[in-house]
């Protein structure tokens, strides 16, 4: 047909459906969860990005940064806390690479410890926060200081929470199978963007 | 070759064998995960709210139908365009345009059956009701009255429940946004009937996809702003407070990141919709389908680099300035590729002037007003002259007024038969068109002058100098409110015993009308088949090579009929064309 705007070698008259890729059998459609998890951390990152360059504004306006009589952080645990968060990362690919090979105790073992990690990082985050000489309302520094690691907090915390309930999840025999383990991707996902915001906000708020 | 609407009509017959699902009223007061009732609850929901919003204006404009303040206090006068303008804008347009017939039409358009996670978007849909309610109930404990921008220090100095109720509406409406956006571009992307390509798409679908972006970009930021806000606003933090050492502008920033965008979001989906209309009621091909489709992705681009032409006024260097004078300007470029495609699409068209195209066309003609007085404001000298006043008021409104409004207007009558299964009644809808028209222009067109002539704008009283101005546009306002009138009584009357809609009233090409009026609860009796091109109006008469008849008693086969074999897989021995024919049928 040349007088239709449509390119008659694509439409369905000629689509060969036995010409796709077969995917798991008993499957409706593809599996569309884990791009959907993706698209929703570009929302996250814009609002630590928001944040971010909320942050970098006051800092370059601000005569001296941090304000005069803001006390020095100690680098010491963050540092430590950092080095932790990060091997994670390296941790929870395991078990990704476990469930691919249907080693369900290979996974429970890799998220045990990734969940682990976490809470460390957590407890030593509220550590610092106790033992810290400033408070959240000290100066524009200490409220910046308190929400930018609050809220990355929050999301260690709900990063957390996924890989327990995952863990609770894969109690159940034949719950996650080389074929069907969304559940596993997505906390990894999840877990990876967490640990790269704590890079960039380590980085932000103790380095520079 | 017959008409392309025949074409595409036979080879998609939907199957009329058991009366269409009558449907149970109740489902739309449930936890439905159908798209169809989905984008009904959006509809309907968000058009109570918008008589809401509607009847706070009106309350505004009586209160400024007289230089003094003297319908009610200024407190209340503030708290009122606040509320007006939050409702409008998060509970009206937005999910009105995305949320509403994005929900319907999306799947419908590309022959999915339904959205690519349909709890999710029942999700995003639920929230929107209690954000609503939760936003009337700051009436009852002072509500906000810093106006829709919220700006601090102002926003933090008085009624502290109200301004943080406002915050978190705005919160979970944001939240809704995004949720719905991650819906649409997951779906648009992957759920495609095979055959059809993003060139392919029908254009809604791309101002969809331009819209979610947008969406799934910019209001996470806005999120972040207003998260510091409420710890300035609760705990005593100084993020956006000068007299702690923080800084208002930051806010600005981060507010009108996504609130300029914000009007894209409006805008966009219109746009899409008046594509679709526009190119229907004329029975013309649309004019640079690709010029149409990408200027929407441009504007999705350009939309993001334009925000601080709201701040000329603010501290901005005048660098800074320069730079956002000339992106401001540059998005009329791909704004003014869609209004002249539009205008060369009904150029010689056959038109069908009933609501939908008229609605349509007023949308065009006033959305250009409203464009031009956007390309007056983002020039740096013509912006600080009338900043903050009624100049920005009337150029606002007739963009989202003019535009976005009557566009929904267009859509609701366009494929209000779609939805319901009926008509809605013409003469009722050329009235309501007629009203509204001269209505908004009486209501709006005044303010232009005021402004320029420098009536501030959020003020509850004025200089006597305004006055007979001022009760002009009252009145156009007044007229505006009971335009809405015959479209409500229209609406609900048509809905239960309007005239009974065929499948196709219109003779669209896009798939919604492939399928029944309402449409089964997986849309498609079976897979949709891409016949014809979504815009291939009057192509029948080009030079055709193949001709396949619509029935062929000798040879049922080779016709293009539901029962056609062109529907599965081809037969080499059945080709359409002699020429291509292989072998020997096995249906005959």
């Amino acid at each position: 047909m040349t007088g239709s705007t449509l390119d008659s070698a694509k439409t369905v008259l000629n689509h060969h459906p036995e010409e796709d890729v077969v995917v798991a059998h008993g499957v409706e459609h593809h599996d569309f969860r884990l791009l959907g998890i993706i698209v929703f951390l570009v929302a996250e990152g814009m609002i630590f990005l928001g944040l971010f360059m909320a942050y970098f504004t006051f800092r370059s306006v601000a005569p001296t940064w941090p304000p005069e009589g803001t006390p020095r952080l100690e680098l010491l645990l963050p540092g430590i806390n950092t080095a932790i968060l990060v091997s994670s990362s390296f941790v929870i690919h395991n078990a990704d690479t476990a469930i691919k090979k249907n080693d369900v105790k290979g996974l429970r073992l890799w998220f045990g410890i990734t969940a682990a990690m976490g809470a460390i990082f957590l407890s030593g985050q509220l550590y610092e926060y106790f033992h810290l000489e400033f408070g959240l309302t000290t100066n524009l520094f200490a409220s910046t200081f308190y929400v930018l690691t609050g809220f990355h907090g929050l999301h260690v915390l709900f990063g957390l929470m996924l890989i327990l309930g995952v863990l609770w999840r894969s109690l159940k025999p034949d719950h996650y199978n080389t074929n069907s383990h969304f559940g596993v991707e997505a906390a990894e996902v999840y877990w990876h963007f967490v640990d790269v915001i704590w890079v960039i906000l380590f980085l932000l708020l103790y380095i520079l | 070759m017959t008409q392309a609407a025949e074409f595409q009509e036979q080879a998609n017959l939907p199957a009329h064998g058991t009366e269409p699902d009558k449907g149970d009223w109740r489902k739309y007061f449930g936890f439905s995960t159908d798209h169809k009732v989905i984008g009904i609850q959006y509809l309907v929901t968000t058009f109570i709210f918008y008589l809401v919003g509607g009847v706070l204006a009106t309350m505004v404009r009586t209160e400024l139908a007289t230089p003094e303040s003297d319908f009610v206090s200024r407190e209340v006068y503030n708290s009122l365009f606040t509320v007006h303008a939050t409702v409008m804008i998060f509970l009206w347009i937005v999910p009105a345009g995305t949320g509403g017939f994005g929900n319907y039409l999306i799947p419908l358009m590309i022959g999915a059956r339904d959205m690519a996670f349909p709890r999710l978007n029942a999700i995003a849909f639920w929230i929107i009701p209690p954000a609503g309610i939760l936003l009337m109930s700051s009436f009852l404990v002072g509500a906000p009255g810093s106006g829709w921008t919220s700006y601090p220090p102002l926003s933090l100095m008085n009624g502290k429940p109200g301004e943080l109720i406002w915050i978190l509406s705005v919160l979970l409406l944001g939240t809704s946004s995004i949720l719905a956006a991650v819906n649409f571009i997951v779906t648009i992307f992957k759920m495609r009937i095979p055959g059809m390509g993003l060139n392919q798409m029908p254009l809604f679908c791309w101002a969809m996809l331009a819209t979610s972006f947008l969406a799934l970009i910019a209001t996470p930021v806005l999120a972040g702003a207003m998260i510091l806000l409420s710890f300035d606003l609760m705990v005593g933090t100084n993020f956006f407070n000068p007299t702690g050492g923080g800084d208002p502008i930051v806010y600005q920033h981060m507010f009108w990141f996504y609130s300029h965008p914000a009007v894209y979001i409006m805008i966009l989906p219109v746009f899409g919709m008046i594509s679709e209309i526009v190119s229907v009621h004329s029975r013309k091909p649309i004019f640079g389908y690709k010029a149409i489709a990408y200027s929407s992705i441009a504007i999705c681009g350009l939309g993001l680099i334009v925000w601080a032409h709201h701040m000329f006024t603010s501290g901005t260097p005048p660098w800074l300035r320069m730079f956002f004078m000339i992106t401001s300007m540059i998005i009329a470029v791909p704004t003014g590729i869609k209004v002249f495609s539009w205008l060369a699409t009904i150029w010689g068209g056959k038109l069908r002037l009933e609501s939908p195209l008229l609605f349509a066309m007023g949308f065009i003609s006033l959305f250009v007003i409203g464009g031009i007085s956007g390309v007056m404001v983002a020039s740096v000298p013509w912006d600080i002259h009338v900043h903050d006043t009624y100049f920005i008021v009337a150029h606002l409104h007739y963009v989202l007024f003019g535009g976005s409004v009557f566009g929904l207007y267009a859509a609701f009558y366009h494929w209000f038969p779609k939805m319901t299964g009926r008509m809605l009644n013409e003469t009722w809808g050329k009235i309501h068109f007629a009203l509204s028209y001269v209505g908004f222009n009486l209501a709006f067109m005044p303010m232009h002058k005021l402004g320029i002539e420098g009536m501030n704008r959020r003020i509850a009283e004025y200089d006597p100098k305004f006055a007979s101005l001022n009760l002009l546009c009252t009145i156009g306002a007044y007229l505006l409110a009971i335009s809405t009138l015959p479209f409500l009584v229209n609406v609900c009357w048509s809905w239960v015993y309007g005239e009974k809609a065929s499948d196709n009233p219109w003779r669209g090409l896009t798939l919604e009308w492939m399928t029944t009026s309402p449409p089964p609860v997986e849309n498609f009796e079976a897979d949709p088949v891409l016949a014809t091109g979504p815009y291939d109006y009057g192509m029948g008469s080009r030079a055709t090579e193949v001709d396949v008849p619509f029935s062929d008693a000798s040879d049922p086969a080779l016709s293009a009929g539901p029962s056609s074999t062109l529907r599965a897989k081809p037969d080499p021995a059945v080709a359409v064309s002699p020429s291509d024919r292989v072998g020997e049928s096995h249906n005959r």
